[in-house]
């Protein structure tokens, strides 16, 4: 049974009347356990839950500093190619915005890489939008054996791939997928994605499964937070990860809850998350699974991030660019979204060191060596 | 003949039976499992089993335990 | 006598059940306590062995003391690998008393802790046969997953050390078994009071076996009407959902103060 139809046994008119009944001793009973089913997860998902954030803060951060310490992984994006075939609404990269599009080349990749891996980083993530022509499974298995020299942990978020391709992948030296769903809204998943392979939206659900298949060490899941009612996406997105948990218990899983920021341009988010929902997220996936890692992305303020550290995150992006070759070309194209956080690697370091986080530079090194590039 | 009979040798007429040897030996087949080289018999065979030289019996049963 | 609370049916084994207390019939003073024994807790399974029949000598049978109602469940005590359970298995469903069997794989005279690989590899084989088949084994996640895969019709993990009574020494490792495998968990083996009983309950056990705690016992009867009480109690507060567990948020230096 895949994750669609698991999904199947908590339909969105059951998670509302579910919400709609839980009373202030629900929630109590909830933080008293040890261990929460899914229906508990979405009591902390409540607005009468959101009463309780204070004692959920303290639970979540207490179970983080027990399972992980207070270290915090760092990691940085790179952007291989911004061409896309997909018109996404929501997204500064999707196919009708007429920007100037480029891959990077061999002896780009190595420049890029080189700018990276002087900051100490050793855990990446290569993104590139949607086209087999010009971001073709080969293209980012290539890419990956030569960015194997600079990096020990390298993570694709690249369109949804099939299971063998993801395979290619792992033995190209990938260990890492993260995609996000964006909604587990079908029908708002549908009318926010145009036109391209995108508007698939089981083909992308099951990816993560797929790439649990295929052999990936680490799998990252989310939802743009901002598109659906907050409590949906959510829920839907810790029953995605408690599912792919339960499923491959040797596989690393990580949720991120990456939130659409208001910008200028014409897409404006039908729920923007306040900071308050932010932190219920958190807290109640960190509660629900004691051991998934959270990733908190750019796309966040300094401030916020640094006040969000202590209630469950595990993982952070740092000097981070959404730009094609932005780290090591002056006339690199637009990026993908504004960052919010530009804070470099070091700078990173030194505020969490400030706050009493390790920062870890190196979480993972494969010992079998490839035949890279 | 001679067989195995729970681990011991023992000396039996020629053409007898399980049910026979059972009968002889005073053992109520009902509360008996038996064993014939490593084989299970039916109860409902023990008449037709016939036993032949350098046969292995395991004759069991219930007792209490944990 | 009253089983269960009304809408908790026991399914395992592909029967139904009113008890969720298994009784063992080893190491009791008499074979005729067992009956009483039987009646006085409701237990509706028992654990037999099987051994050689002492072939000249008179002895008593324990078949004759066991109520008509009972299920039998024999273990393979006495196997130290696969290849003898499975024998023994095929043994005991010959006396034509069902097809459960216990597997019980020691060959730790110490300790009697059970062999998970043996075990495993007997309960793959025997559930290919059609028996229903209760593995015995230290609580060991890895291993209950095998069971799963292999065919088990439930989980049977080891309080403490057979005959010690020393209790839920390995509860944390039930806990999880009870949270992760999909099948009823049975907790065998060193429940020596009835209050520990009652806690492999609360915990959401589906069921446990006891066996030295009420045969050593002063009053063996009693004991076991004792034992069956303190299952349906710890049952029925599993099942009416434990409430809060008090832990107050400390007022200073609060975490989420800066949400305003």
């Amino acid at each position: 049974m895949g994750f669609y139809e698991v999904m199947a046994e908590y339909r969105p008119g059951d998670l509302e009347s579910f919400i709609g009944k839980v009373k202030p001793d629900d929630v109590r009973r909830v933080l008293g356990k040890q261990r929460l089913s899914p229906w508990d997860y979405l009591t902390l998902l409540s607005p009468v839950a959101s009463e309780f954030l204070e004692d959920m803060a303290r639970k979540a951060h207490e179970i983080t500093v027990r399972q992980f310490g207070k270290t915090i992984l760092l990691y940085t994006p790179m952007y291989l190619s911004d061409h896309c075939v997909n018109l996404c609404r929501y997204c500064g990269f999707n196919a009708s915005i007429d920007l100037r599009r480029s891959r990077l080349e061999p002896e780009d990749v190595d420049r890029e890489a080189a700018v990276i891996a002087e900051t100490g980083l050793k855990h990446i993530l290569i993104l590139t939008g949607e086209s087999r022509t010009h971001s073709s499974p080969r293209y980012i298995g290539d890419c990956a054996r030569r960015l194997a020299r600079y990096f020990t942990s390298i993570s694709i978020e690249v369109y949804p791939l099939e299971t063998d391709e993801y395979a290619d992948l792992v033995s190209d030296g990938v260990d890492g997928l993260t995609l996000y769903q964006e909604t587990y809204n079908e029908a708002l998943y549908d009318s926010l994605h145009l036109r391209g392979p995108k508007k698939n939206f089981s083909f992308r659900l099951n990816a993560p499964e797929r790439g649990c298949r295929a052999g990936m060490r680490t799998v990252g899941i989310g939802a743009l937070l901002g598109l659906d009612v907050f409590y949906r996406d959510s829920f839907y997105t810790g029953l995605h990860a408690w599912y792919l948990q339960r499923s491959y218990p040797e596989v690393d899983i990580s949720v991120s809850f990456p939130r659409m920021r208001p910008h200028a341009g014409s897409f404006q988010p039908g729920h923007p998350a306040s900071d308050r929902e932010m932190v219920q997220a958190v807290t109640a996936l960190r509660l629900f699974m004691p051991r998934a890692g959270i990733t908190l992305s750019t796309r966040e303020t300094e401030d916020f991030r640094n006040n969000i550290l202590p209630l469950g995150v595990t993982r952070m992006s740092a000097g981070s660019c959404t730009q094609v070759g932005g780290r090591s070309r002056d006339d690199a194209n637009t990026g993908q979204f504004d960052i919010s956080d530009e804070r470099s690697v070091q700078e990173m370091a030194r505020d969490l060191a400030a706050r009493g986080y390790q920062p870890v530079y190196k979480d993972w090194e494969p010992l079998v060596s490839l035949d890279v590039a | 003949m001679d067989m195995t009979v729970n681990g011991k040798t023992e000396t039996v007429k020629d053409g007898l039976t399980l049910a026979g040897y059972l009968a002889e030996r005073n053992l109520n087949p009902d509360s008996l499992v038996v064993e014939l080289n490593l084989v299970v018999v039916p109860r409902d065979q023990f008449t037709a089993c016939v036993l032949k030289d350098g046969d292995c019996l395991e004759i069991v049963r219930f007792v209490g335990g944990g | 006598m009253t089983g269960m609370t009304t809408g908790d049916a026991f399914e395992i084994g592909g029967k139904k059940l009113t008890s969720r207390l298994f009784t063992g019939t080893g190491k009791y003073s008499s074979d005729t306590l067992i009956p009483a024994v039987i009646d006085s807790s409701g237990s509706q399974v028992i654990t037999v062995a099987l051994r050689r029949v002492d072939i000249g000598a008179e002895t008593d049978n324990v078949m004759k003391h066991i109520p008509k109602h009972v299920v039998f469940l024999p273990n393979t005590s006495g196997a130290r690998n696969a290849d003898e359970a499975v024998r023994i298995a095929r043994l005991a469903r010959a006396a034509g008393c069902g097809n459960w069997i216990k597997i019980e794989v020691i060959s730790d005279s110490v300790y009697l802790l059970p062999d998970g690989y043996e075990t495993a590899k007997a309960t793959e084989i025997l559930a290919k046969e059609g028996f229903e088949v209760f593995p015995y084994i230290n609580p060991d996640l890895m291993v209950a997953r095998s069971l799963v895969n292999a065919g088990a019709a439930a989980v049977m993990p080891l309080g403490s050390p057979i005959g010690s009574n020393r209790g839920l020494r390995t509860r944390e490792m039930i806990r999880i078994l009870i949270d992760e495998i999909p099948l009823p968990i049975i907790v065998d083996a060193g429940i020596g009071r009835p209050s520990q009983a009652c806690e492999a309950m609360e915990m959401g056990a589906a069921a446990c076996l006891v066996n030295t705690a009420i045969s050593s016992a002063g009053d063996p009867v009693a004991m076991a009407a004792a034992f069956g009480e303190a299952v349906r109690a710890g049952r029925k507060a599993y099942l009416a959902g434990p409430g809060a567990v008090g832990e107050k948020a400390s007022a200073s230096s609060p975490l989420t103060g800066f949400l305003g």
